[in-house]
């Protein structure tokens, strides 16, 4: 330690549900906790689907760290949960129910700005009370290291500050999780990305609409032909007064595909099975998008070095079970059980002596087992393998297979297959899954829908303009290394606020003519980036977090 | 560190807050008062030596009882820890020199029954008078130093100094650093930005301003008012008689010429060809 820099026992970074949880824990323990968010209240950066779970198997839930939480800062718990299953205008649904409440307590739809802002309040009470507190507009920039080890971390607002514990839950963007080598931004196959509408819609016609009570909420999934060959799948969830509708799908998948992400957010929004909720009204509030990383493949197995723990998307710690989607609860356990971890070591000489307990911690508690299913390891390398797709696809499409998947027993044995924890959690990212299957079933046994639908989401255009900003002008966050078309081209189309076409986006592709001979290249502009992280995976860049308090700001999230 | 800040109440001047009669005249009684803008960056100076070196800040003016309003908006807006209104009706239509004596006999009362003062701050300009005179001759009055244009600033609490960067404007701009010894008057300058670069001082600057923010709630309990007596002022020598400014006269606001029409068109008729055709010269350059 030095005289220099001031020092905290703990330093938090991140205010969303992972770095709430560990910084609301660290209090418990009575640990002196500064907790640094870059946004200019907790929430305005962060997105999320939607959905919220408390799991009966996990150690730590957010109502179990904070009192009220699902009467404050939740909008409806989730009731009645179905999947549906579309060929163009033929729609089969499956009840998901019981897949859904396998080992849930409770689950509610949420939205990130009401909710983390609400976490960030009872934060700072606790946090204060250890002489810490909750900062926010402030960007920690990367870590401080003493002869090469990990002491604290530096900020672009602030002075370095030394800290006996880091948290890094600063999302899946995590600057210091690269900074300290434990992540990367390498491979789409490792992605998903989702975008996400929250459409306007009075409580009462909620209720009336999907058929619930005033204190139930209905979730539904969407799979099959709807988005083309692009693998994933879309949501809607109800909130209080509003709906969550997105789409989420296989980063590779939108590369391989030059898939425009609005538009098959827009193929879902305009689909007739939707137009029976909106009845011809349709007022979008926010049009968001956020990378999840897939925990089977990049959840840290030891996510710490030094001083410095990983928690939440940081650590990849984002479970997709089958179409299910938890991230929040996961964040939540792990921030906890880092600050236990802390508790447990303080005082031990050996800096990383929290980080082993806590990676210990997260496998003892079988949290470890359900981002890195074991099975998933074992299926994936029969599952990804293009030859068995292939057989398996060619099955599908034949008079068998449609024969085989149509008939009424399968009918009923496909409905239970889709609540098996144990099943879905084997699906193989392949095509299969997502398109060919849902869309049979969807052949076989779906009603077709005879309405249409008149919605006209808004263009890219006026979703951007929709959102609000405050540019570091002239201070870009994230640099082009190489604007040729073959090296950062994709990100004209996956990036969620640039499209092939668009001049008032992040990407754009110019066609250049020097010397005679014509090439694309790709240019930049940062002013619309709602900071997913897309482009850093997709394209050559040098990419960074804008300053404290500049870039996006969600208002729902 | 013990820190007075001087407000004043102002006309809103606000697009939509601002009425002014059929002559251009301000109409006050209709016009609501706020804190002068300026005075906020005085209050940031004195909020962050309350930040870095801990003490008090009161806040202190020279009105009618319904500047107590300002105060609190003082208060509420950014930080003081009590509230000195300086109220009498034999203080009213005092000009800058009656009220610069005024306020200092409120410096000297407080440093009386309050406590030894080090820094007065004050901001640059009123948005009503803009003289920018009271400031100077209030200190002149207390006979401590002056030190205005502050842009940044330092105190050393042990050598009981303060430092100060001050923008001089001249051909360009020129940022000149000096010295002073406490107590002394500060007259922020508009460019004046509080830096707060620890995580400790922002800590405290949160703790602060949520504390002032829930006082200013239930501004009336720590607010203190003083008439001539409290002052020990002679009537003559404060208000309108102990003020030898005479105003000679008092323009009007001229009005902006108005010399734009306005139409209403419909633009789905044959309007709209009509628009274009008038439009067309200029479209081209011709226009003249």
């Amino acid at each position: 330690m030095t005289d220099d820099h001031e020092h905290y026992e703990a330093v938090v970074v991140g205010c969303g549900p992972g770095g709430a949880a560990a910084a609301a824990r660290l209090a418990d323990h009575g640990v002196e906790t500064l907790v640094l968010e870059r946004g200019p209240e907790a929430g305005s950066k962060n997105v999320s689907g939607g959905l919220v779970y408390a799991e009966e198997s996990a150690p730590y839930t957010l109502d179990d760290l904070f009192d009220g939480f699902r009467e404050a800062a939740t909008e409806r718990p989730v009731t009645d949960y179905y999947i549906h299953n579309v060929a163009g205008n033929s729609v089969k649904t499956y009840d998901l129910t019981d897949l859904h409440e396998h080992d849930t307590d409770w689950c509610d739809s949420v939205l990130r700005r009401d909710m983390d802002s609400w976490l960030e309040t009872r934060v700072h009470e606790k946090t204060s009370a250890t002489g810490g507190g909750v900062l926010t507009n402030v960007r920690v920039n990367g870590l401080l290291r003493d002869h090469g080890e990990i002491v604290g971390v530096t900020c672009d607002e602030l002075e370095p500050i030394e800290a006996d514990l880091i948290v890094a839950a600063d999302g899946v963007n995590s600057e210091l999780a690269r900074d300290a080598g434990l992540m990367d931004w390498a491979e789409p196959e490792e992605w998903f990305q989702g975008v996400k509408a929250v459409v306007d819609m009075a409580p009462d016609a909620i209720d009336d609409r999907f058929d619930i009570g005033p204190e139930e909420g209905a979730a539904h999934l969407f799979s099959g032909d709807l988005f083309e060959d692009v693998r994933g799948g879309g949501f809607l969830y109800t909130n209080a007064d509003s709906l969550s509708i997105g789409t989420v799908f296989h980063l590779d998948s939108l590369v391989e595909q030059s898939a425009e992400p609005h538009e098959l957010l827009d193929a879902l929004l305009t689909h007739p099975l939707l137009a029976g909720w909106f009845k011809n009204e349709y007022h979008e509030r926010e049009y968001a998008a956020k990378l999840v990383p897939d925990s089977k493949k990049v959840a840290h197995r030891r996510p710490y070095r030094d001083r410095l723990v990983l928690v939440g998307d940081a650590a990849g710690q984002m479970q997709a079970q089958g179409p299910i989607i938890k991230g929040m609860n996961h964040a939540v356990t792990a921030g906890a059980l880092a600050a236990d971890a802390f508790a447990i070591t303080r005082g031990t000489a050996d800096p990383a002596a929290a980080g082993r307990r806590y990676t210990t911690l997260l496998e003892d508690s079988g949290t470890m087992a359900k981002l890195r299913p074991r099975r998933y390891d074992l299926a994936r390398t029969v599952g990804e393998r293009d030859t068995v797709t292939n057989a398996v696809e060619r099955v599908l499409a034949s008079p068998i297979g449609s024969l085989a998947v149509g008939n009424p027993i399968a009918d009923r044995l496909l409905q239970r297959a889709y609540n098996s924890p144990f099943l879905v959690s084997m699906l193989p990212d392949t095509k299969t899954g997502y398109i060919s299957l849902p869309t049979l079933i969807a052949e076989e046994h779906g009603k077709t829908i005879h309405w249409e639908s008149d919605i006209e989401p808004p263009t890219l255009e006026e979703r951007i303009g929709d959102l609000t900003y405050d540019t570091d002008v002239g201070n870009p966050h994230i640099e082009l290394r190489d604007e040729s078309a073959a090296a950062s081209g994709a990100a004209v189309t996956a990036c969620p606020v640039s499209a092939r076409d668009f001049g008032g986006g992040c990407y754009r592709s110019e066609a250049v003519t020097t010397n005679g001979t014509e090439e694309t290249l790709v240019s930049l502009d940062t002013q619309p980036c709602v900071e997913c992280g897309t482009c850093a995976i997709v394209a050559d860049t040098e990419w960074e977090h804008p300053r404290g308090g500049k870039g996006v700001e969600y208002r729902e999230g | 560190m013990r820190s007075i800040v001087l407000t004043k109440g102002v006309p809103d001047f606000s697009e939509g807050a601002v009425s002014f009669d059929e002559d251009g005249h301000l109409e006050r009684g209709k016009t609501p008062t706020v804190m002068n803008p300026n005075d906020e960056v005085a209050l940031q100076a004195a909020l962050q030596t309350t930040v870095r070196h801990g003490g008090h800040v009161s806040g202190m003016s020279m009105g009618p009882p319904g500047y107590g309003e300002v105060l609190q908006e003082a208060m509420a807006s950014v930080y003081t820890d009590d509230s000195y209104l300086l109220s009498d009706r034999e203080l009213a239509a005092s000009d800058t020199w009656a009220t610069a004596i005024t306020l200092s006999a409120g410096l000297e009362t407080y440093q009386e029954e309050v406590a030894d003062i080090d820094l007065v701050f004050a901001g640059f300009k009123t948005a009503d008078g803009e003289t920018g005179q009271t400031g100077p001759q209030t200190c002149w009055a207390m006979e401590w130093p002056i030190v205005t244009h502050v842009i940044a600033l330092d105190i050393d609490p042990d050598e009981r100094t303060l430092r100060a960067k001050r923008l001089v404007e001249g051909d360009i701009d020129e940022v000149e650093t000096v010295e002073a010894p406490l107590p002394c008057f500060v007259v922020t300058d508009p460019e004046f930005e509080p830096t707060y670069r620890t995580a400790s001082h922002r800590l405290t600057h949160k703790r602060l301003r949520a504390e002032t923010e829930e006082r200013a709630a239930n501004h009336d309990a720590h607010l203190t008012t003083w008439d001539h007596a409290d002052l020990n002022l002679d009537p003559d020598y404060i208000g309108l008689d102990g003020s030898p400014t005479i105003v000679s006269s008092v323009d009007p606001i001229p009005k902006a010429p108005s010399e734009r029409e306005a139409t209403m068109i419909d633009p789905d008729e044959d309007d709209m060809g009509d628009v274009l055709e008038e439009m067309h010269p200029f479209a081209a350059g011709a226009g003249d």
